[in-house]
């Protein structure tokens, strides 16, 4: 009604500097806020999602010359092959399988034991040099940490060159398959202890003191007060971190066995990863390494979908709310 | 940070008032001092040894058979042989390359991926955040994956080693929650003020965000620095080799380092495991010299990450 609201009503295009003074429409908003996610959208997409239809080769006699459009399909025969009992399937399944065992049962507790021993600590000073000493080998990449070892632990290592000064003769670890497992537990540990702790370190300084003045009133000694007031707040926690873990159940330390397992006996050192590393880019049987890949995946999501459930059912919160 | 650390000391504070949390008894104080002692020895002793040995002369390394502990006359010679030119150095400037290139690129596609997820609301917002949450979730096959680098031509090339991990989901998931816990009123003052989407994010949101864009950036360039397995699938040339690449051949694989490797291929080179110690070195240097940067930040970032992710 008044000449004042006009040009609100009625956007006037030569009126368009003074238009950009006031708030950018919601749509307006919308549009550039799109632009701005595009780019990285288009990365996720080419290299995440379109690996993932890339899986249909699972289901064909995938030949690299004739590519993906022009193969031959053959259903479920790349499955076939494996679920037949391919011994060397099955090595790998079971090594897969009993290496995330040992993790699970002796490096997952470590971290917690660390943290609780760090926070037991008076001195923050000690405590903040401790923990970055121990935080630093989970920024090497694994070419580093497995090269560290061999210098250390190898026939021409530290250790054995103390050992032969000594005349007490020497001790083989790197390249024994009889120790192969033990080797990759104890370089998992090397790498990552120290800084699994920061999130329990981070758990630990949120219990309210209140409870450990009232357990200590009620005459609870150290041991009681971890067992019933410090454990008891780091469940969620664990939950949450074991459901992690075992999505990650059939894939253990890709990068650290190819580094190791050159010369070794495939029987003790393949893995699932591995496997479909060896038997897919090095020896070319695509459709079984890309079925095996597929079905690895699948269980992985199954397992994080299936344990989350029974986190629900135990009343704990899991990766997600309800 | 600062009230992360100011909660754990007033925590400590109180803990000394309690029976029982003040440290213990003299035996467990000791106890817990040598357990704590001895791990942060098995973490330093690898790495002071791999640094004596690399700056160890031939004469000491012949006498001990290998390794030493301390280094008596220390020389550069091993470095002297392996950064003059050659392969070594080649792979340095590659790695180093590729480091800052990712790191540029991972960041602006992260960031802008990020700002535009920032706001509930926008159009198109919830499909991509369901695209970002679930490639965390279902991870796409390693032959799927090469197949689909061979066919957009990457092979042999750089971008192999940049593209395919150029966005980290859960560093963008880490960003976005950043970015939507700053005070919406300095957005909405700066849309009234006509300050176009851009402007509002590089004057506003991402000076604000300093801390944050620097930890992202930073553990960019650390999984680029220490990136081996793109390298030993995508790159075939050894002229294109990045670090980790000639160390896991020259020191894991121990394959022979020979002269043309080196910067003088006439002269005589240190002896091998002082070559191998010095590729170690150098490919280490850069991850400490970070470290503190990365170390001041990452306490902050890991927890922004395991509550939202």
């Amino acid at each position: 009604m008044t000449a004042v609201d006009r040009p609100a009503l009625r956007p006037d295009p030569r009126e368009r500097p003074r238009e950009s003074a006031r708030p950018a429409s919601p749509r307006h908003r919308d549009k550039a806020l799109f632009w701005f996610a595009v780019p990285g959208t288009v990365v996720l997409l080419l290299f995440q999602y379109v690996p993932l239809l890339g899986n249909v080769i699972a289901f064909q006699d995938y030949q690299p010359f004739t590519g993906i459009m022009h193969s031959r399909w053959s259903g479920f025969d790349n499955f076939k092959i494996l679920f037949d009992g391919d011994p060397a399937f099955l090595h790998a399944l079971v090594n897969t399988l009993e290496l995330t065992l040992i993790q699970v049962v002796f490096v997952f507790p470590l971290p917690i034991l660390l943290a609780l021993l760090l926070n037991s600590l008076v001195s923050e000073r000690i405590k903040r040099i401790v923990q970055n000493v121990l935080y630093l080998p989970h920024f090497l990449s694994w070419v580093v940490v497995v090269a560290i070892f061999q210098q250390m632990l190898g026939n021409g290592g530290l250790l054995n060159v103390f050992l032969q000064a000594h005349e007490w003769g020497t001790w083989n670890i790197i390249g024994n398959p009889d120790l192969f497992k033990e080797l990759l537990t104890s370089q998992v540990i090397w790498k990552d202890t120290g800084w699994a702790t920061i999130l329990f370190l981070a758990a630990l300084t949120r219990i309210d003191t209140d409870l450990y003045e009232a357990s200590a009133v009620d005459g609870a000694g150290r041991l009681r007060q971890t067992w019933h007031v410090t454990l008891p707040a780091l469940r969620g926690l664990v939950v949450l971190l074991l459901i992690l873990r075992l999505g990650d159940a059939l894939s253990v330390g890709f990068e650290q066995i190819v580094l190791q397992q050159t010369g070794l006996d495939k029987n003790t050192t393949e893995v699932l990863d591995t496997y479909v590393y060896n038997n897919g880019l090095v020896a070319g049987q695509w459709g079984v390494s890309a079925a095996v890949g597929l079905v690895k995946g699948l269980v992985g999501v199954a397992l994080v979908l299936g344990a989350n459930k029974i986190a629900h059912l135990l009343g704990e919160e899991g990766i997600y709310r309800k | 940070m600062s009230t992360l650390s100011t909660a754990r000391r007033g925590s400590t504070r109180s803990y000394s008032a309690i029976p029982g949390q003040s440290g213990g008894s003299p035996w467990w104080r000791s106890v817990k001092f040598v357990v704590l002692l001895a791990c942060v020895a098995v973490v330093a002793i690898p790495f002071l040894t791999v640094l004596s040995t690399s700056l160890a002369d031939t004469a000491q390394i012949n006498r001990t058979g290998g390794f030493v502990l301390w280094p008596d006359h220390p020389t550069l010679d091993s470095y002297r042989a392996l950064l003059g030119g050659g392969l070594v150095s080649r792979a340095m400037l590659v790695s180093i390359g590729v480091t800052l290139v990712g790191t540029l690129v991972s960041l602006s596609a992260s960031i802008s991926l990020a700002y535009g997820l920032s706001r509930p609301g926008t159009f198109g917002h919830k499909p991509i955040l369901l695209l970002l949450v679930f490639s965390l979730l279902f991870v796409p096959g390693l032959i799927p994956s090469y197949l689909v680098v061979k066919q957009l031509g990457l092979i042999n090339s750089y971008w192999s080693l940049i593209l395919p991990t150029a966005v980290n989901a859960f560093n963008v998931i880490v960003l976005r929650s950043f970015f939507t816990g700053l005070p919406g009123e300095l957005i909405d003052a700066a849309r009234i003020d006509g300050a176009s989407e851009w402007r509002i994010l590089t004057r506003i949101v991402l000076p604000l965000s300093k801390a944050s864009v620097a930890v992202i950036g930073l553990f960019y360039a650390v999984s680029y620095w220490n990136a081996f397995f793109n390298a030993l699938i995508y790159i075939n040339q050894s002229v294109k080799w990045p670090l980790q690449l000639v160390l896991q051949t020259y020191v894991v694989n121990n394959a022979a380092i020979g002269q043309g490797q080196t910067a003088d291929p006439a002269a005589a080179l240190p002896p091998t495991v002082a070559l191998q110690a010095a590729i170690l070195v150098l490919s280490i240097v850069p991850i400490i010299a970070v470290y503190p940067f990365l170390q001041k930040h990452l306490t902050k970032g890991v927890m922004i990450g395991a509550v939202k992710g």
